[in-house]
């Protein structure tokens, strides 16, 4: 008898060796980030390129196709006299905390209309109808209901991303595998365990995804309440510097203010959601197009 | 063979692990209602293994999350004398953001059992499922057959070390092996009688694999189709292999009558 275990143990040993997927040989780190940086940067000196060609034909009036090198020149002086880091630092700090503060009305949001069938024929419709809704249209209303206060930037950045964020947690809580919480319930799981050590984990990929695009949203709706709800008052952040370009028929510092807006949202997508992403998927073994 | 152990030294004085008496159990209401099963008796001794059989939609599934506590019956009663049941399910259903040492803990975890204690006893349910070198791997990382080890390991731990040991163990399995190629699911059947032998669990385990059923069980049940009820119950425990075969013959033989009665109806 023992030998015959040994020698079960031994094809197991074989079988394991053989049938455990490989892993695949991860390619340089220098030949990744290469990978990366590489193609958008091409593409970025074609589009340079396009442009500058298109303005040296001179089919518009500079007014409308200004020269690469003026918009450069209105970037590079602001960036020299620190403004750029003044609207930056406006803006940020108000999507920041905006995003905090919508993740925690989102989070509890969406589990229960995620849970609770009630609340999910309730208002589930209405939650997935708002995220269609362009957050400009609160604007009006935010600027009659609370004038021109900081107060009308975070609602107008609230209805735009809570309803994001708390979709993503439903599509990722609808995502996880029926198997999962059984397993749960047969291992000795109660519901709050269940929740906090199956469900949440579980769901996290979606949630992330729905964090993402809170994230866009929350960015999106702030820019538009501060380009529509411009004043002295609240400080000048990215919108109101564009704005500002727009009333002088500044056409470099409007473009300046677009390259701007684009550089944060595309900064912090990469710098905080990219990485996140790429480490939860790759735990799960999901890995992503990353 | 006779070398066998005496059976009653191994199993507690209790008279049955599980016992079920008239068990009916139907899904909807009314005259859309299916009857999964229609009047199931079963009793399984401490330390008995036993394999139910039948084809699909015979309930099998059912009975055993009657069992599990996953679902209650529509009548009659299930009396289940045994600490919590490990289960096993036809796929692994591990937690992939867990690595699998992380799995094996997780009842352990939820049950607030210590943090050391909650490391040795993972250790020692990854050797007995002989993984001890992949603890700190994922799921993904792992082939079927480790995925189904490793969630043996976890529904033993969740068995064995979160209530008290005075109840008898029972271990549930729901077709564990079928998503396995043929020699994967050979050397597991092996390490689960081992593994049963070594608890001395009672063991219930679902399949429709007469072959396996009379190999793995000390006794097979069949169970008809639609609704399912017990038809015929096999001793298969320690068969010689001209027996064994001539068993699986005999079984394959019934579990066909019962099928083809339904192409009639």
């Amino acid at each position: 008898m023992p030998r015959l275990d040994d020698l079960d143990a031994a094809v197991e040993a074989g079988l394991d060796a053989l049938d455990a997927p490989r892993e695949r040989a991860a390619h340089g780190r220098l030949r990744r980030v290469l990978w990366a940086v590489l193609p958008p940067v091409a593409f970025l000196v074609v589009v340079i390129a396009i442009w500058q060609a298109l303005w040296a034909a001179a089919f518009w009036p500079e007014y409308q196709l200004p020269a690469p090198i003026a918009v450069w020149n209105e970037l590079w002086a602001r960036i020299a006299d620190g403004q750029a880091f003044g609207f930056i630092w406006t803006s940020v700090h108000r999507a920041v905390l905006g995003f905090l503060i919508a993740i925690v009305i989102a989070t509890p949001l969406g589990l229960a209309v995620a849970k609770i069938r009630l609340i999910r024929s309730a208002i589930g419709p209405f939650l997935s109808g708002l995220q269609s809704l362009p957050s400009v249209a609160w604007v009006p209303a935010a600027v009659l209901w609370f004038g021109i206060t900081p107060t009308t930037m975070y609602a107008v950045l609230l209805l735009g991303s809570v309803p994001s964020i708390a979709n993503g947690l439903v599509a990722g809580i609808d995502q996880v595998p029926p198997i999962l919480p059984r397993v749960g319930k047969v291992l000795g799981a109660g519901r709050l365990q269940a929740s906090w050590h199956i469900l949440l984990p579980a769901a996290l990929p979606g949630y992330l995804a729905g964090l993402k695009q809170g994230w866009a949203f929350s960015w999106r709706s702030l820019m538009a309440a501060e380009i529509i709800a411009a004043s002295p008052l609240l400080g000048k952040g990215l919108g109101a510097y564009l704005d500002d370009g727009r009333t002088l028929s500044d056409i470099p510092t409007v473009i300046s203010a677009i390259i701007l807006i684009l550089l944060v949202g595309v900064g912090i997508e990469l710098l905080v959601f990219r990485p996140l992403e790429r480490q939860v998927l790759r735990t799960r073994g999901l890995s992503g197009t990353a | 063979m006779t070398a066998t152990l005496d059976e009653s030294t191994v199993r507690p004085a209790t008279d049955s692990a599980v016992r079920l008496s008239g068990v009916h159990k139907t899904f909807g209401q009314g005259e859309r209602g299916v009857t999964a099963l229609a009047g199931v008796d079963l009793d399984v001794a401490p330390g008995e293994f036993v394999c139910l059989l039948g084809a699909s939609g015979c309930g099998k599934t059912t009975l055993l999350n009657l069992v599990a506590g996953l679902e209650k019956p529509t009548a009659g009663e299930i009396e289940r004398n045994s600490s919590r049941p490990a289960v096993m399910f036809q796929e692994a259903a591990l937690m992939p953001w867990l690595t699998a040492a992380a799995n094996v803990e997780l009842p352990l975890r939820l049950a607030g059992i210590s943090r050391s204690e909650r490391k040795n006893r993972t250790i020692e349910l990854l050797d007995l499922v002989r993984l001890s070198g992949v603890g700190g791997k994922r799921p993904h990382e792992l082939s079927g057959g480790m995925r189904q080890r490793v969630a043996l390991a976890r529904a033993l731990a969740s068995a064995l070390h979160t209530s008290d040991g005075s109840l008898p163990s029972l271990l549930l399995m729901d077709e564990p092996f079928s998503a396995l190629d043929a020699i994967t699911r050979d050397v597991l059947q092996a390490e689960l009688v081992r593994v049963w032998r070594s608890t001395g669990a009672a063991a219930v385990f679902v399949t429709h694999d007469v072959r396996e059923a009379v190999r793995l069980g000390q006794r097979v049940v069949l169970l008809s189709s639609r609704p399912g009820r017990v038809v015929q119950e096999w001793q298969v425990a320690d068969l010689s292999p001209a027996d064994e075969a001539e068993t699986v013959t005999v079984i394959n033989q019934r579990l066909r009558e019962v099928i083809s009665s339904h192409a009639a109806a």
